[in-house]
């Protein structure tokens, strides 16, 4: 089990929480102007990291709020949380 | 190879056994091969053995990390069925089947393939709807298909709790009777010593660090026990199939995740078909040595940890206790977890890649082991002729961008 850091209610079990996939890929400004392959590549390529990997959590049985953590892959270890932007 | 027949065994018994010679060498690596195969699992094994029987090819080279079937082909919960939903997967697995009902006599190896059917079982009007169509599906693709009611199934499965006051009463069900399991550490056994029989070097320890290209073509790749040039390269690698294809810049749709089995302590024959569950999660089936192999859904977060998240296996007891209350006191011997490479539409990629000469196999999720032989056929053609096979033509990596996906998500019974 995981004890997630929620950045607004503190660390929480994970059954408290949505997984929602790697972090750091907005979704394109104009998609109409994208390639196929550049919409393929947003759409479904993922860098799936073995290791440091950020990711989107969102606390959908409390405050229901997204957030950003960064974990080890492989060892599970949290290494940090925070917001989108940094501020709460 | 020594063939492995009853007069053989009878004379080497009366000799004392001695003269047994291990079932396949321990390859040194050579300089250079015209095939390199990446990854000794099943599917990569029975690569290599395609390649050598059918094609000719015999100049080949299986690396593998850690040792032969060390990874998810011996940690899988074993089971072997091509009920699938659409033609693409259909074929491919059915294919694959028909490989299975020969395969002991093909390798001269037993892999223990016992067709004892497989059981799906549905929880809801609209997943009885969903199995009917399934059936109608299969049925035209020519695999064999039945659908049961309630009172057929507790006729078959007399130890599951069909009654109607359970938390998910079962409603109905599918059989697929050519379904079944097999034992998958001999399906590795088995392709590595015909593999090495025709001249394939198995080379263990041999962890891939680089891929080389020059000029948009493979040439080589580095290996902790030095560099391997090679013109043909197949990636074959359950669980890693990102960190390889990274190294020759290549993206994939791909996500790892932790899938946990369980064993329990072995008790006297009690049901005969592999049960699965879509809805709650569990599938289930009694061992030759009568252990319950239960396979449970996937950890939903990326990882490569190879523990598993003990809620899930809290999940799959439940569920099980419910379906079968006979079996809540049993006591579980173990517990393990295979990461498996998810793709968006849950169908794998075999598949050329930008780079040429490189090949790639993988993304078969959690249900690559019963596609073993068909995989390694598919794809043996594949490397021997450079360009796919018609089976495994719809499953290319250019799928994600044409938008061809083979959404087999729900559709083929998948239990996660």
């Amino acid at each position: 089990m995981l004890l997630i850091p929620c950045p607004w209610c503190g660390p929480r079990e994970d059954d408290e929480f949505t997984f929602g996939g790697e972090a750091d890929f907005p979704r394109p400004a104009e998609p109409e102007a994208l390639t196929d392959e550049q919409w393929a590549d947003y759409l479904f390529m993922r860098d799936n990291r073995r290791g440091r990997h950020r990711e989107q959590w969102c606390h959908t049985a409390g405050c229901r709020r997204w957030f950003i953590v960064e974990r080890d892959t492989v060892t599970n270890e949290i290494l940090g949380a925070g917001t989108y932007g940094g501020s709460p | 190879m020594q063939f492995y027949s009853l007069p053989n065994l009878i004379r080497r018994g009366l000799r004392g056994h001695k003269d047994w010679t291990p079932a396949w060498r321990k390859a040194e690596p050579r300089p250079s091969y015209d095939v390199v195969i990446v990854g000794a699992g099943g599917h990569g094994l029975a690569t290599a053995y395609y390649l050598a029987k059918l094609h000719g090819v015999t100049n080949v080279a299986v690396l593998e990390r850690g040792w032969l079937g060390g990874g998810n082909i011996g940690r899988n919960t074993a089971i072997v069925r091509s009920n699938y939903l659409w033609d693409a997967s259909a074929h491919i697995y059915e294919f694959s089947l028909k490989l299975w009902e020969g395969l002991s006599q093909e390798l001269n190896y037993n892999v223990m393939f016992s067709q004892r059917g497989l059981l799906n079982i549905a929880h809801s009007e609209q997943e009885m709807r969903d199995l009917a169509r399934r059936v109608g599906a299969n049925r035209l693709n020519g695999i064999d298909a039945e659908l049961l009611s309630t009172a057929e199934i507790s006729k078959l499965v007399p130890v599951l709790n069909t009654s109607p006051d359970t938390r998910y009463p079962v409603l109905g069900g599918t059989l697929q009777r050519r379904g079944g399991v097999a034992r998958h550490d001999a399906v590795a056994w088995g392709y590595a010593r015909a593999a090495d029989a025709l001249g394939v070097d198995i080379i263990e320890n041999c962890e891939v660090t680089g891929i080389r290209t020059a000029n948009g073509r493979v040439t080589a790749l580095e290996t902790t026990r030095g560099e391997i040039r090679a013109g043909t390269v197949g990636l074959v690698v359950a669980g890693n199939a990102t960190v390889l294809a990274s190294m020759a810049g290549i993206r994939l749709p791909i996500q790892s995740h932790p899938l946990q089995a369980l064993v329990t302590e072995p008790l006297k024959p009690v049901f005969d078909p592999v049960v699965m569950s879509a809805a709650v999660h569990v599938y289930v089936h009694q061992t030759d040595r009568g252990e319950l192999v239960l396979g449970a859904g996937i950890d939903a977060p990326v990882s490569y940890d190879l523990n598993g998240n003990f809620r899930i296996i809290e999940h799959v007891l439940a569920a099980v206790s419910e379906l079968f209350p006979i079996f809540s006191r049993v006591r579980m011997l173990r517990q393990w977890a295979g990461t498996v490479d998810v793709c968006p539409d849950a169908s794998p990629i075999i598949s050329g890649t930008p780079i040429k000469g490189l090949f790639m196999n993988c993304g078969w999720g959690t249900g690559g082991f019963k596609a073993t032989p068909g995989s390694g056929w598919v794809f043996a053609h594949t490397l021997a002729h450079q360009e796919p096979h018609p089976l495994n033509e719809p499953f290319s990596l250019d799928r994600f961008t044409s938008g061809a996906l083979i959404d087999e998500h729900g559709a083929a019974a998948v239990a996660h």
